[in-house]
């Protein structure tokens, strides 16, 4: 149907209705209705967020109704704010070093990890390929069944028992996909000009891994790095099987359990706004990190928002 | 080519110069492929990968094998894993079978609420998502930028947080039941054991990673398309129907597999807004048997369903090489 007949109509058509159908008619019309669902959408989502914020400064210790402004459950109360709660307090700390020593260690073997098997082909390499995918979405349960056990049971691990290491080695089981897959998805889109071409030039393999690829990976890197980070800082099912005792749990299984074993109250609202603030500063961290490693390139804010997202 | 040996492995540098990049002539053909890398430079980078993997992944599936089929001591109440498969026990699969599909089946109940839990929350997300994510890609514009900050928000914030929230929202005397008594349509005990609860759980703690694979599919495709259906007489929900939803097929499995895999584990959710026994999933049964004489039973359990979603799983992790493959 040509756009002349459409405009015949619409010119046709009474003086009254002329307006309301070419508003109908218009093809470029902006979409307000699924513009109101989205907005809909975004209040649903991030309104409670907002409202359980709201709740860790709550005087009193309702969780429901609001009775006034205070600091109370951050340290004004010396029993049970997270600064003096002994068990919230060293909740943030674990927290904060799992973070930290998964990262640490994740990143370089899932980087390392992607280059090789980007590039050596056969069999072995993609059977491993398809062993880190399948590690990304095996259900985070299964795997930590399966992890609680050796660490309980399996001669050899069951030595180092739950605790700290089995958490952080859980987590960088976990968590290693991210680098490599992160990694690899930027070297296909490197391709592999570069690399040759500082071959040409007398690189030997090191020097181009180190003063070529290297460089042009350190967006990804960081990207993933940034991942790994805030993944662990609200993870839950691994710390949670994995955990022994008090000085090893960090603030996911402390809300839960606290949460759970209905002894909740504004401190652990508290506690997750703590999470919460530091999720977002990494983020943050993030975003500037790889708008300043990717300046020169032509990628945009949106781009980098996905990116340290995971969805690029 | 390069002339000193690489460092790294011992292994004697590949003799370079008959290679066969060059062509008949003797002259490089273009793309120079007279540069050959050393396979043992890559072996060795992927190496500490590939032996983490090994050693982290795939014994632990080995041994959740061996204690489902292992034994139990009698003394101490706990179960004994058994590496050798000669001398595996069935013990542990009957008795779960017998709970899965016998006459006094409760395990079979609680696999098929789980189910139907996951199925009605995952298509919720689904037609939550869709639109949401849809605008944002086509039509935000200018304002795509802070649409996607707030899209992308609840990814950064803790799954726990997010459930305290409701759990604050959803209590008795709560914000939510104040609106509705003010209404008039009374307050219901939200946390009281319910199934539309725990399924809410479910929708707004999985929609993120959602929203975010979807919005990332459909920002991709090509608006060019999408004007060339237009131009070609479709009309807008044509256009919709015959370019971009088909388009937006892959994002649509992609994001589906990235949300009903981990709610098919999921135990936490329901536990903090229900507790009850008769809203309990596979998840439920299996973190609660861990530390318990019948922990080879939440053995056998697991593989089970592992076994049930390692279908999907290698589709996702083809689908993801298949794109890795056609992006090179």
């Amino acid at each position: 149907m040509s756009s002349t007949a459409v405009a015949e109509q619409i010119s046709t058509a009474g003086q009254a209705r002329e307006s309301r159908v070419r508003f109908f008619r218009n093809p470029w019309r902006h979409p307000w209705f699924l513009e109101g669902f989205t907005w809909l959408y975004l209040i649903w989502s991030l309104a409670p967020i907002v409202i359980a914020v709201l709740f860790s400064f709550n005087k009193g210790k309702s969780q429901a109704t609001y009775q006034g402004l205070t600091w109370r459950w951050y340290w004004g109360d010396k029993v049970n704010s997270i600064w003096y709660n002994p068990q919230l307090h060293s909740a943030m700390f674990e927290t904060l070093k799992l973070s930290a020593l998964t990262t640490i260690i994740a990143v370089p073997i899932g980087v390392a990890f992607a280059l090789g098997i980007n590039r050596w082909r056969g069999v072995i390499p993609s059977s491993f390929n398809f062993l880190m995918i399948l590690s990304f979405v095996v259900p985070e349960l299964i795997f930590g069944v399966a992890m609680f056990f050796i660490f309980t049971q399996m001669p050899g691990f069951r030595g180092l028992g739950l605790g700290n290491w089995a958490e952080i080695i859980g987590l960088v089981t976990w968590n290693v996909s991210w680098p490599a897959i992160i990694v690899q998805a930027r070297l296909v889109t490197i391709g592999r000009q570069y690399e040759e071409a500082s071959a040409d030039l007398g690189c030997t393999q090191f020097q181009t891994m180190r003063r070529v690829m290297l460089p042009l990976l350190i967006p990804a890197i960081f990207a993933s790095a940034i991942l790994v980070f805030s993944g662990v800082i609200d993870d839950f099912v691994i710390v949670d099987l994995l955990s022994s005792n008090a000085s090893n749990t960090p603030m996911s299984v402390i809300i839960y359990s606290t949460q759970h074993g209905g002894n909740g109250g504004p401190a652990l609202n508290a506690l997750a706004t703590v999470m919460l603030v530091l999720s977002f500063l990494v983020a943050g961290l993030g975003y500037l990190g790889y708008r300043i490693m990717t300046r020169g390139q032509r990628i945009d804010g949106q781009q980098a928002l996905t990116a340290i997202a995971g969805a690029e | 080519m390069a002339t000193q040996a690489p460092p790294g492995p011992p292994a004697s540098h590949p003799p370079a110069p008959v290679s066969p990049g060059t062509g008949a002539g003797g002259r490089p053909r273009r793309g120079s492929k007279s540069y050959q890398p050393n396979k043992w430079f890559w072996v060795l980078l992927a190496a500490p990968g590939m032996i983490w993997l090994a050693v982290m992944f795939v014994i632990p599936f080995y041994a959740m094998l061996a204690i489902g089929e292992g034994k139990l001591d009698r003394q101490t109440e706990s179960p004994v894993a058994v590496y050798n498969p000669f001398t595996w026990s069935s013990a542990n699969l009957t008795n779960v079978w017998r709970d899965l599909f016998g006459s006094g089946a409760f395990a079979g109940w609680i696999a098929w609420r789980t189910i139907w839990y996951v199925a009605v929350a995952s298509l919720l997300s689904l037609l939550i998502a869709y639109p949401a994510a849809y605008f944002v890609a086509r039509f935000a514009g200018r304002r795509k930028g802070i649409f996607l900050v707030l899209l992308i928000a609840p990814f950064w914030i803790s799954y726990m947080m997010r459930m305290l929230a409701w759990i604050d929202l959803l209590q008795t005397n709560g914000y939510v039941n104040k609106v509705l008594s003010f209404v008039g349509l009374g307050s219901p005990n939200w946390l009281g054991g319910h199934s539309y609860t725990v399924i809410l759980g479910l929708v707004y703690g999985y929609i993120p990673y959602l929203i975010l694979v979807l919005y990332a599919g459909l920002d991709r495709i090509d608006p060019s398309l999408i004007e060339a259906g237009r131009d070609l007489g479709l009309g807008r929900a044509g256009t919709f129907v015959r370019v971009t939803l088909p388009l937006s097929r892959q994002p649509i499995l992609t994001g589906m597999l990235i949300t009903v895999l981990p709610m098919l584990g999921d135990y936490y959710t329901n536990t903090l807004l229900s507790g009850a026994r008769d809203t309990s999933m596979i998840g439920n049964l299996i973190e609660g048997q861990l530390s318990t004489p019948s922990a080879g039973q939440g053995a056998i359990l697991s593989l089970i369903v592992l076994l049930v979603l390692l279908v999907p799983m290698i589709y996702y992790v083809v689908q993801t090489n298949r794109a890795a493959q056609a992006a090179t």
